[in-house]
């Protein structure tokens, strides 16, 4: 800074220096998985599982049903990569078709319990007379675990996928409905709720354009968590045989079989535990991810 | 007087009930707003102003029917609203309007400002042509003095101040007669408030609005306003034009008040009325005067019976009324008579 | 040798887009049993100085850099543990908000205790002696039945007092209160103007008063330090402030009050406005921080960033043409 420009009598402030160093803003979606690794990272992990679930039949898998006696309980090797079950069955071909009832199952009733947990939320926190009643009836079913709720409700029908997901949803409706209550009765109290109803917007126009819009955000944080939690209750039910049926591979069912020989052939059981953790762990971080990216109060630091 | 005043509200109450024990029957009621009465003439501004608490927010929202009321009149124009059903009452809500406190929870985050300001013009069926619309969103901008561009942006990529005009454009959307400013000005800094408030003055003029300033910030009430009802516990204990009540307040609360605000004057010498003790609670007021438990003048009848507001002989301004009982005795043995409130406010 | 002595602070926070430079190089002193007042509007940095010189920044994503010297002692270069010695004790704080800054589950008693215990080591009897003692002083009735009360059973107001005998239980040097009367109605506002006005001459601590409202500041400072976008722009006795401002920003910001009484003056009826927005903290500002707003900003304003110069015998302003007209047009 060179002083001699200064026109005589004017005094220019010590100019002040950074004291940390500079930050590179980056914008697009490179800033934003740098602002969000946990976003980044359980994102990534879904994406993979979603790949190999779609692809599995071209990732070098064969056919998860064919039997074959001869090559059973085989360790791991270059034939059959996360070895064979008991049946001769290749556990690698297994594994990754599994993926597909897993994230079926996980998505299915994420979207169905928040869709019907939506509507249920929205008709309670709107609807005084309404509210009581359903808000009890949700309490009686959160009073039954949900896991025992699903095996019940799983008792009178058919093993299927649907009937999986049908079950598993009926367990986790309580909780969105809830969640979606809550944020209804505050957003009801917001002053632009407020406004619109002094500009004259009819009551149903309130709901879907200034309450509903303002309740995706937790609740699609909401769904991540039930995602996470229904692969864990679908992979019990299968477990315990009272889910997919054998025929479809699921890590649920193929952990059973390994069960038996759990402790001469780990691996059985070991590959698709593997699985079933990094993918509910893969979830829930991106749930978290989605809720620190959109909690209007994490936003507002500095 | 000739000609009827544009808002009339009769002993409008507002008792909010808590709900409590195993059946949640009612177990109490808070008298947010208990009777109050008064009326706001065709551009005029009549300012509410009183403590958290004494239920001045309460009277906005109750006569924009934002909840319903528990007893009394709300007149517009010379119809009764207060027991409208919603069908009718939606097309007089035009006639009313309101800009809230907070700039940040008053707009929707999820709209952008041309739906949010579409929003009433749609409702109540005021354009008919979308180009008719675009010029009505175009001159709103305009009157609230924000580029015409900003329209497309959201709510969050304004500052504070720039949001509240765009609350005062969705308050002006619908042609009101009326606009409630409740605390309308409250959060926004110094000099910003300085730009909302010559806004709110210049488009009164220009419009020709009324005005519902609802306030706890004397100063900028007694720059802006007609009138000032003074509220205290869900009453209504003074109404007076500015001049008379700034320059000599009748009511001891109203007094207090005036007293206690700080002003930006260093070192002026001041006689400073400092009220004892808390408000009440507005769930079981006091008997009597609602005052009297800190009132500095309380005496016997103060505690039994309540004041009515009553027309001041000595007033400055015409259509000065007080609710005190003070004013009902001889001028020689009120305490309060004389240049003693004028005294309060001479400044340095 | 002044109590505090505050020189060069900066305290910068990292954020995902950029450096903000909420503290840029402000110097200010207080001198023992003084009053001072930093004024400014929300986000010009004066609630971020308050907490620096308690250190109550986190770090990171902050850093303060600079001097803060306390009884000649650089709080910036002392331990962990001698902060803590000096927090509640020697330096202490009232907040703004009464019912978010006082635990609800403990009673007001032996709140007002645990500093003592901590600091002084007094007994648990002596301790709430001394809390009956200072609730008293702080004008809180009945002080006996309301040391067993807890927060959710005292108003606001009581609440703010029982922060403020909180606050100067140790018999602090310094009280550093930061809006302490902004949440408050008008009425508890005077009690507790009053309150602090009192207790300074009874105590003798010296007090840096954050806050926003010029009213305030008039009643209760001595002399008042005017912060903008994380600068220190003018500083002068609150007489000289208020009577002939210096810099700018402090004009304006003066003409955008009402005063009450306008109404029986007829003064003019319509007030100053500040045009414009506060800059980005995120940017570096080459000129003065407040040649975007200025009615009499000019290239040399854009270009160079005033220094503070003293106007007057105790009156510094950063603006270049602050002293050369002699006054700005008001």
């Amino acid at each position: 800074m060179s002083t001699t420009t200064l026109p005589p009598g004017v005094n220019a402030a010590v100019p002040m220096q950074d004291i940390m160093p500079p930050v590179r803003a980056r914008g697009g979606a490179l800033g934003f998985l740098r602002r969000n690794p946990t976003i980044a990272i359980g994102g990534l992990l879904v994406l993979l599982m979603i790949f190999v679930a779609v692809f599995a039949p071209f990732l070098f898998t064969r056919d998860p049903t064919s039997l074959a006696p001869a090559l059973r309980t085989r360790e791991p090797s270059a034939q059959f990569w996360f070895g064979s079950d008991m049946l001769g069955r290749d556990i690698y071909s297994r594994v990754l078709y599994g993926a597909r009832v897993s994230l079926t199952v996980g998505f299915a009733v994420a979207i169905c319990a928040s869709a019907i947990g939506l509507f249920i939320g929205l008709i309670s926190g709107f609807i005084r007379v309404a509210d009581s009643i359903i808000m009890r009836i949700m309490d009686g079913i959160m009073s039954i675990p949900s896991i025992l709720l699903a095996i019940a409700l799983m008792a009178l029908t058919r093993g299927s996928v649907g009937n999986v997901i049908l079950a598993i949803t009926v367990a986790e409706v309580p909780r969105v409905a809830r969640l979606v209550r809550g944020v209804v009765l505050s957003l009801r109290e917001q002053p632009y709720v407020d406004a619109a109803v002094a500009s004259g917007t009819r009551t149903p126009v309130i709901i879907i354009r200034h309450i509903l819009p303002n309740t995706l955000a937790p609740m699609t944080v909401q769904a991540t968590y039930i995602c996470a939690s229904a692969m864990i209750t679908e992979a019990i039910l299968s477990f315990i045989g009272a889910g997919t049926p054998p025929i479809i591979p699921s890590w649920g069912n193929i952990m059973a079989e390994g069960r038996a020989l759990w402790q001469v052939k780990p691996y059985i059981v070991f590959f698709p535990a593997l699985f079933l953790s990094i993918t509910v762990l893969a979830v829930n971080l991106l749930g978290d991810g989605l809720r620190d990216a959109l909690d209007p109060r994490m936003a507002k630091r500095l | 007087m000739s000609t009827a005043p544009l808002l009339q509200v009769n002993d409008l109450k507002k008792h909010f009930p808590i709900h409590g024990g195993f059946f949640g029957g009612v177990t109490a009621k808070v008298y947010a707003v208990d009777g109050i009465s008064f009326d706001i003439a065709k551009g005029e501004t009549l300012s509410l102003v009183g403590e958290s608490g004494c239920g001045k927010s309460t009277v906005g929202k109750a006569l924009l029917r934002l909840f319903p009321l528990t007893d009394g009149q709300v007149i517009l124009g010379g119809t009764r609203i207060d027991d409208m059903p919603s069908s009718t009452l939606r097309p007089m809500r035009r006639r009313m309007q309101v800009v809230f406190q907070d700039p940040f929870s008053s707009l929707n985050p999820r709209m952008r400002v041309r739906d949010i300001l579409a929003e009433p013009i749609r409702n109540f069926g005021l354009s008919n042509s979308s180009a008719d619309l675009e010029a009505r969103l175009v001159a709103l901008m305009d009157k609230v003095r924000l580029p015409k561009d900003a329209i497309n942006r959201w709510p969050h990529e304004f500052s504070g101040g720039q949001r509240q005009r765009i609350g005062i454009a969705r308050a002006l959307a619908g042609e009101p007669d009326l606009i409630i400013c409740d605390e309308a000005v409250s959060a926004l800094d110094v000099s910003v408030k300085a730009q909302i408030v010559n806004l709110l003055q210049d488009l009164q003029k220009e419009l020709g609005l009324a005005m519902l300033f609802i306030s706890h910030d004397l100063a900028i009430v007694e720059h802006m306003t007609h009138r000032v009802a003074v509220m205290y516990l869900g009453k209504i204990v003074e109404v007076a034009p500015r001049r008379s009540l700034f320059g000599a307040p009748k009511h001891p609360y109203t007094e207090a008040l005036l007293s206690a605000v700080p002003q930006p004057t260093p070192g002026i010498q001041r006689q400073r009325v400092i009220l004892k003790g808390d408000v009440p609670s507005p769930i079981n007021p006091p008997k009597g005067c609602r005052f009297h438990t800190r009132c500095p003048y309380a005496f016997d009848r103060c505690r039994v019976e309540e004041p009515v507001l009553r027309p001041i002989a000595d007033a400055m301004g015409e259509g000065h009324v007080s609710a005190c009982h003070l004013h009902d005795r001889s001028a020689a043995e009120n305490p309060l008579s004389g240049a003693k409130g004028a005294a309060l406010l001479a400044v340095g | 040798m002044a109590l505090l002595e505050v020189d060069a602070l900066q305290t910068h926070f990292r954020t995902p887009d950029g450096i903000n430079r909420a503290v840029d190089g402000v110097s200010f002193h207080v001198n023992a049993g003084e009053t001072l007042a930093i004024v400014g509007e929300s986000g010009c940095g004066k609630s971020v100085t308050a907490m620096s010189i308690l250190r109550l920044i986190p770090e990171p994503p902050g850093k303060i850099a600079g001097a803060i010297r306390f009884n000649g002692k650089n709080l910036l270069e002392a331990t962990d543990k001698e902060m803590r010695a000096i927090r509640g004790n020697e330096i202490s704080m009232i907040f703004q908000e009464p019912m978010t800054s006082l635990n609800p589950v403990l009673t007001v008693g032996r709140q007002i205790g645990e500093t003592l215990r901590l600091h002084q080591g007094l007994s648990a009897q002596a301790a709430e002696d001394r809390a009956v003692e200072m609730l008293n002083l702080v004008g809180i009735p009945e002080a006996k039945r309301r040391v067993r009360e807890y927060p959710h059973q005292l108003s606001g107001g009581m609440r703010q007092r029982v922060m403020i005998a909180i606050a100067l239980a140790c018999n602090p040097k310094l009280l550093i209160a930061d809006e302490p009367t902004t949440a408050l109605d008008v009425t508890i506002q005077a009690q507790i103007l009053d309150l602090m006005r009192d207790l300074k001459h009874r105590v003798g601590a010296a007090i840096v008063l954050i806050t926003h409202d010029l009213g305030v500041v008039a009643e209760v400072a001595e002399r008042v330090v005017v912060m903008y976008a994380g600068k220190k722009v003018e500083e002068a006795p609150v007489h000289a402030l208020f009577n002939r401002p210096r810099h700018p920003y402090t004009q304006g910001l003066l003409g955008s009050v009402p005063k009450l009484g306008s109404s029986l003056t007829g003064e003019a009826t319509r007030l100053a406005e500040i045009p414009g927005l506060v800059p980005s903290l995120k940017q570096k500002i080459p000129g003065c921080v407040f040649a975007s707003r200025c009615p009499h900003a000019t290239d040399l304003c854009t270009a160079i960033a005033p220094a503070l110069e003293e106007k007057a015998p105790g009156h510094v302003a950063a603006c270049h043409y602050a002293l050369r007209e002699g006054a700005l047009a008001a």
